[in-house]
């Protein structure tokens, strides 16, 4: 699938929620079935900086595609990054770098993207573009 | 003296801010420790000041700068008289607890500390009462030894050590005052923990020593009387807007012998004496203190709510919010998991907790969804959570307008985002 058509299953999925906690207990979820990062990759150089849940993320290349694999000891945190993985990961650089990510704000993240927020969304698709960045060509 | 006219559904009717729905739900509000709302008693009193009484002080002859002036040195009256000082010039305004503690650092540091001094504070500090030491300690030794780096450890800083439960080692403090530091430091009231530090007697042991005592009142102001004279401490700091003021107001209690030896903090306007070019003198306590233009609508609105919280029978407060604090603790202790940080005996304000299995940040999420304002994270005071061994916590903190309604709708909240959490 490309960004695209997973961004819009994404969507799908969260509108059926009319309901905050649905869709938190969705995240909640997600956050379960999160690609655990190998341990080895699970320190400092890996971290992205959230105020008050640490997330850490790893990004390999094959075959031309990035695949992700990410912890967080936050549960709803580790949903984020989930999200951003099924979104992201099995992509090629260049498709990453063109994402739109405007379905954020349609499933009801938006509050969660102001820079000022604690959770570090903005910073884990700042992360996820510059992996992309690094890996491209 | 029984006021009798404690009615928190009227003073409810006081904090309009209390009274919406958040994410269609009622709010309930218990980040206290972090700042109060305020009363429309207080709203009112700065907006009156801009709306009729707006001037630049101490400097104009003319009427209106007259009267905002003396409507300033009132308000430092009445805040003198709230936390019973000598005399007024014994309190300078400051921005809060945060600019006071660095104007202590920084002009008590100056008077005070060499190199290798030491300074004592707590280990249930909060950032504000430990960085600002830690920094000028660290600074004086970068400037003695010139190799040192900014940023390296410093062990001029002396550390009370705490137990478990959250109650200061008092031997511990003792020791430490052998070692002859210049200035101690401790909180009243521990944001993170609710402890209420046994600071008479702490103040005592340290003069003893003839070591000067700064008290950092941020969480105690709105919740305790405070008595600066009978707790014989020789700095009292706290900020007005956890005390039911406006923010950006608050004050530096100290005693005058030390506030009259003090070196000036900032320099500029309001502060000064005499200036010519090569020389400047300075100006009395507590204007030495005070550079530039103050914040008068604020000290004004500090003042209202002075009164305010003196409008009540302080004890009938002080109970009241004790039985909440008790309550929440009861009804807390009854979920699965639930374990208390912080469990002095005696504690004031706030519950601290984590739930075994649960992040405190995505339990703050859930319950804010359900209309419950808590914190979660460090609270400022990271080397507490070191301590405990805990990313964070959840802090539910009270003021006097809470209610055992609200904590019930808390403690569901709190249930329902653990079932869905675990």
């Amino acid at each position: 699938m490309t960004i695209k058509e997973i961004q819009d299953s994404i969507v799908e999925e969260f509108s059926m929620f009319d309901d905050w906690m649905d869709r938190y207990a969705m995240l909640i979820e997600m956050g379960k079935e999160c690609p655990i990062i190998d341990p080895q990759y699970r320190n400092d150089n890996y971290l992205i900086n959230g105020c008050q849940s640490r997330v850490w993320l790893h990004a390999e290349k094959r075959d031309g595609k990035i695949y992700f694999t990410a912890d967080s000891d936050a549960v709803i945190t580790k949903g984020i990054i989930n999200l951003l993985i099924k979104v992201f990961s099995g992509q090629t650089p260049a498709d990453i770098l063109a994402a739109d990510m405007s379905f954020l704000d349609e499933i009801g993240l938006k509050e969660h993207l102001s820079p000022t927020r604690s959770n570090g969304l903005l910073s884990m698709v700042k992360q996820m573009m510059l992996y992309a960045e690094v890996m491209n060509g | 003296m029984t006021l009798s006219n404690f009615n928190v559904n009227d003073i409810r009717k006081q904090f309009p801010v209390l009274d919406q729905q958040v994410y269609g739900k009622p709010l309930v509000y218990f980040d206290n420790a972090a700042t109060t709302q305020k009363p429309l008693c207080v709203i009112e009193r700065e907006r009156d000041y801009y709306l009729h009484e707006n001037c630049n002080i101490h400097r104009g002859v003319h009427y209106l700068s007259q009267m905002a002036t003396e409507a300033y040195e009132n308000a430092r009256k009445t805040v003198a008289q709230f936390i019973n000082a000598k005399q007024p010039q014994e309190i300078v305004f400051t921005r809060g607890t945060t600019e006071s503690l660095n104007l202590l650092a920084t002009s008590l540091g100056q008077l005070l500390v060499g190199e290798g001094d030491k300074v004592v504070v707590s280990a249930m500090e909060h950032h504000s009462n430990m960085v600002p030491w830690q920094q000028m300690l660290m600074h004086r030794s970068v400037i003695s030894t010139g190799a040192k780096r900014s940023g390296e450890i410093s062990s001029n800083l002396l550390v009370i050590r705490m137990d478990k439960k959250g109650v200061l080692d008092l031997n511990h403090y003792e020791e430490l005052l052998k070692q002859r530091p210049k200035i101690v430091s401790i909180a009243h009231i521990s944001n993170t923990l609710g402890t209420v530090n046994p600071i008479k007697e702490m103040i005592a042991m340290a003069h003893k020593y003839d070591i000067p005592v700064v008290i950092d009142g941020a969480q105690s102001m709105a919740h305790q009387v405070i008595d600066v004279q009978d707790l014989d401490c020789d700095f009292y700091v706290f900020s007005g807007h956890k005390m039911y003021a406006p923010m950006g107001i608050g004050g530096l209690y100290g005693k005058m012998e030390w506030l009259e030896k003090m070196p000036p903090y900032q320099f500029g306007g309001e502060m000064v004496d005499t200036v010519s070019f090569e020389k400047t003198t300075f100006n009395k306590v507590p204007f030495k203190f005070e550079a530039g233009t103050p914040n008068v609508g604020a000290a004004l609105g500090l003042e209202t709510a002075v009164k305010f919280i003196q409008s009540f029978d302080r004890q009938e407060v002080e109970s009241y919010e004790d039985e909440l604090l008790r309550y929440a603790t009861e009804q807390l202790s009854g979920i699965e998991g639930m374990r208390f940080i912080g469990q002095a005996p005696k504690r004031n304000g706030l519950v601290s907790f984590v739930i075994d299995g649960i992040h405190p940040y995505d339990l703050g999420t859930i319950i804010d969804k359900m209309g419950v304002a808590v914190r979660t994270g460090h609270h400022c005071a990271e080397p507490v959570m070191t301590f405990f061994g805990i990313p964070g916590t959840v802090r539910a903190s009270f003021a006097m307008y809470n209610t055992k309604e609200e904590i019930d709708i808390f403690v569901k909240a709190v249930e329902r985002a653990a079932n869905m959490l675990r």
